[in-house]
């Protein structure tokens, strides 16, 4: 369903020295470093599975996920998922995609939940019946029923979190792209997201990508591991064999993660 | 055009709910202008016409720059006010949806506000009409209408290219006000009062003269001196503001694709 292959990314930054001086320097000449962002990153997912994507901040997590839902062009590599090439089929390709950042909203701030949901279908173009029958779903599994009339404003960060997801899921897409959907939860939102993120995996089969710093968050969810550092990807395979890999039986993932960004000298 | 509509009406209900603060900045909004227009109406007391124009003439084409520029404001607001999208990464929302990035710039803020210039300019409009004898005929009617869009095209014009100039700037820039508010304010005169050149480049390169200038002649029956062919030609030149948003769009684009490989 999902094959990347050999994708590579870097960014031109910016030189920047302290002082005043060379502050004033760089208004008139810059001198750019190239970074590598992704290097060589290859790997495929199969449809209806559960990937977490894990790596220290700045690993190349976001990086991965913006060329994989179409905003960024990768320099070299090729990215094929449902038969599409992301970048290259923008609005045709992103019909079949949700994606939830955690850190940003995707919904109208100043008006009720509802209001946010109805226009995400008139630009996904959702025929009605099938609105109504995952709206339906969707506010009954994320218990809805009582904040779809209140504006997002008013929500605390699990409500809206949970609207957030209900919005990514409105266009039944097959792939869920989740960069970092528990930040900042209380627990019980934190379970709540993950048991939804269960369900919809099961009852519709939606294959989830998920990057989070919450390991318990893996441990919940995901079957299998892309580990990811400075650009390059480290590990990829099931949960079970990286703890058997890594540490005794009785040691938890967060452990056993702490020894791989050691081992591979990522942190 | 429906979900565009849709998108202005998310946006007013999100307006509304800050009722206080929408009425106190179209009032605000409403006075702005004025104060220009005394500027005007005290030029006119003292020196009679500028160039042998009066002032009615002058508060037509005053109020006629207003409304595109008020029309523009509220309905490209998004384009204007396109690097906070960028600092915030709102764009990146924008391309996982389904739609053009344009249309969905254009849908991401609406300055409802501007509805009290927009008053303000219509009233102007109606009263200068009101003092001018004009031969209306419904072709002139169109030409007015047609000034109107078509100004409103080439200030949508102006911000998209400021916008997609933050795509390498991040921060607005706001040297994009020398043309939008300065165009604004130089072609509320008739721009022949002008130096040469400052007619030649507005009209030949941000055609604002094409959009009042040049068709009021036409409509005052001012251009039907030389040849007949000359004074239908000018009704015309108002088709220059729909041609300017071309190279625009392409601007955009560019700077669409630049932001897609750089991330930044």
């Amino acid at each position: 369903m999902i094959t990347v292959n050999g994708i590579n990314k870097s960014f031109k930054v910016a030189k920047r020295t302290a002082g005043v001086g060379s502050a004033f320097k760089a208004l008139f000449r810059r001198e750019y470093t190239d970074v590598a962002a992704l290097s060589d990153i290859s790997f495929s997912i199969g449809q209806g599975e559960i990937v977490g994507y894990i790596g220290p901040n700045g690993a190349g997590k976001s990086t991965t996920i913006k060329v994989m839902s179409g905003i960024l062009v990768p320099d070299s590599g090729t990215c094929s998922i449902m038969g599409y090439t992301p970048w290259q089929d923008r609005v045709k390709y992103v019909k079949h995609i949700g994606v939830v950042f955690g850190q940003r909203s995707q919904l109208w701030w100043d008006v009720p939940v509802i209001d946010s949901f109805e226009l995400l279908r008139d630009i996904y173009d959702v025929p009605e019946s099938e609105y109504r029958g995952n709206l339906t779903l969707l506010t009954e599994t994320l218990d809805l029923s009582g904040i779809l009339h209140t504006p997002v404003r008013q929500l605390s960060l699990g409500q809206r979190m949970r609207c957030e997801l209900a919005a990514s899921l409105l266009h039944s897409p097959s792939i869920l792209f989740l960069d970092e959907p528990t930040i900042g939860l209380d627990a019980v939102s934190k379970l709540a997201v993950r048991d939804f993120i269960k369900v919809m995996n099961k009852e519709k089969g939606v294959t989830v990508i998920l990057t989070t710093h919450d390991m318990n968050d893996i441990e919940a969810l995901a079957q299998r591991i892309l580990l990811i550092g400075k650009g390059r990807l480290l590990y990829d395979g099931g949960v079970e064999d990286l703890r058997g890999r890594y540490a005794a039986d009785n040691a938890s993932i967060e452990d056993v993660i702490v020894q791989m960004y050691k081992e591979y000298q990522i942190t | 055009m429906k979900l565009f509509g849709e998108y202005c009406l998310i946006l007013f209900k999100s307006q509304l709910q800050y009722r206080a603060s929408f009425l106190l900045l179209s009032a605000g909004q409403f006075l702005i202008p004025l104060t220009s227009l005394a500027g005007l109406y005290f030029l006119f007391e003292r020196f009679g016409s500028i160039e042998g124009w009066n002032f009615y003439e002058v508060a037509l084409i005053f109020a006629v720059i207003h409304m595109t520029f008020a029309l523009s404001e509220c309905l490209s607001r998004g384009f204007d006010m396109f690097s906070t999208l960028i600092v915030n990464g709102e764009f990146d929302r924008l391309l996982v949806r389904p739609r053009s990035t344009v249309l969905q710039v254009l849908g991401s803020k609406f300055e409802f506000t501007r509805i009290g210039r927009l008053l303000q300019s219509a009233i102007v409009l109606g009263w200068a009409i009101s003092g001018l004898s004009v031969d209306w005929t419904a072709w002139k009617v169109v030409v007015l209408a047609l000034m109107i869009a078509s100004g409103t095209f080439i200030f949508t014009g102006i911000f998209m290219i400021m916008a997609a100039l933050s795509f390498w700037t991040i921060q607005g820039l706001e040297v994009a006000n020398v043309f939008t508010d300065g165009g604004r304010e130089m072609s509320q005169y008739p721009i022949s009062i002008y130096q040469k050149w400052i007619t030649r480049f507005f009209t030949f390169v941000i055609p604002f003269g094409c959009v009042n200038y040049l068709p009021l002649m036409y409509i005052l029956g001012r251009a039907e001196d030389g040849s007949g062919g000359v004074g239908f030609l000018y009704s015309l030149a108002p088709l220059a503001g729909f041609v300017f948003i071309v190279p625009c769009l392409l601007v955009w684009r560019v700077g669409v694709r630049h932001y897609r490989s750089t991330g930044s």
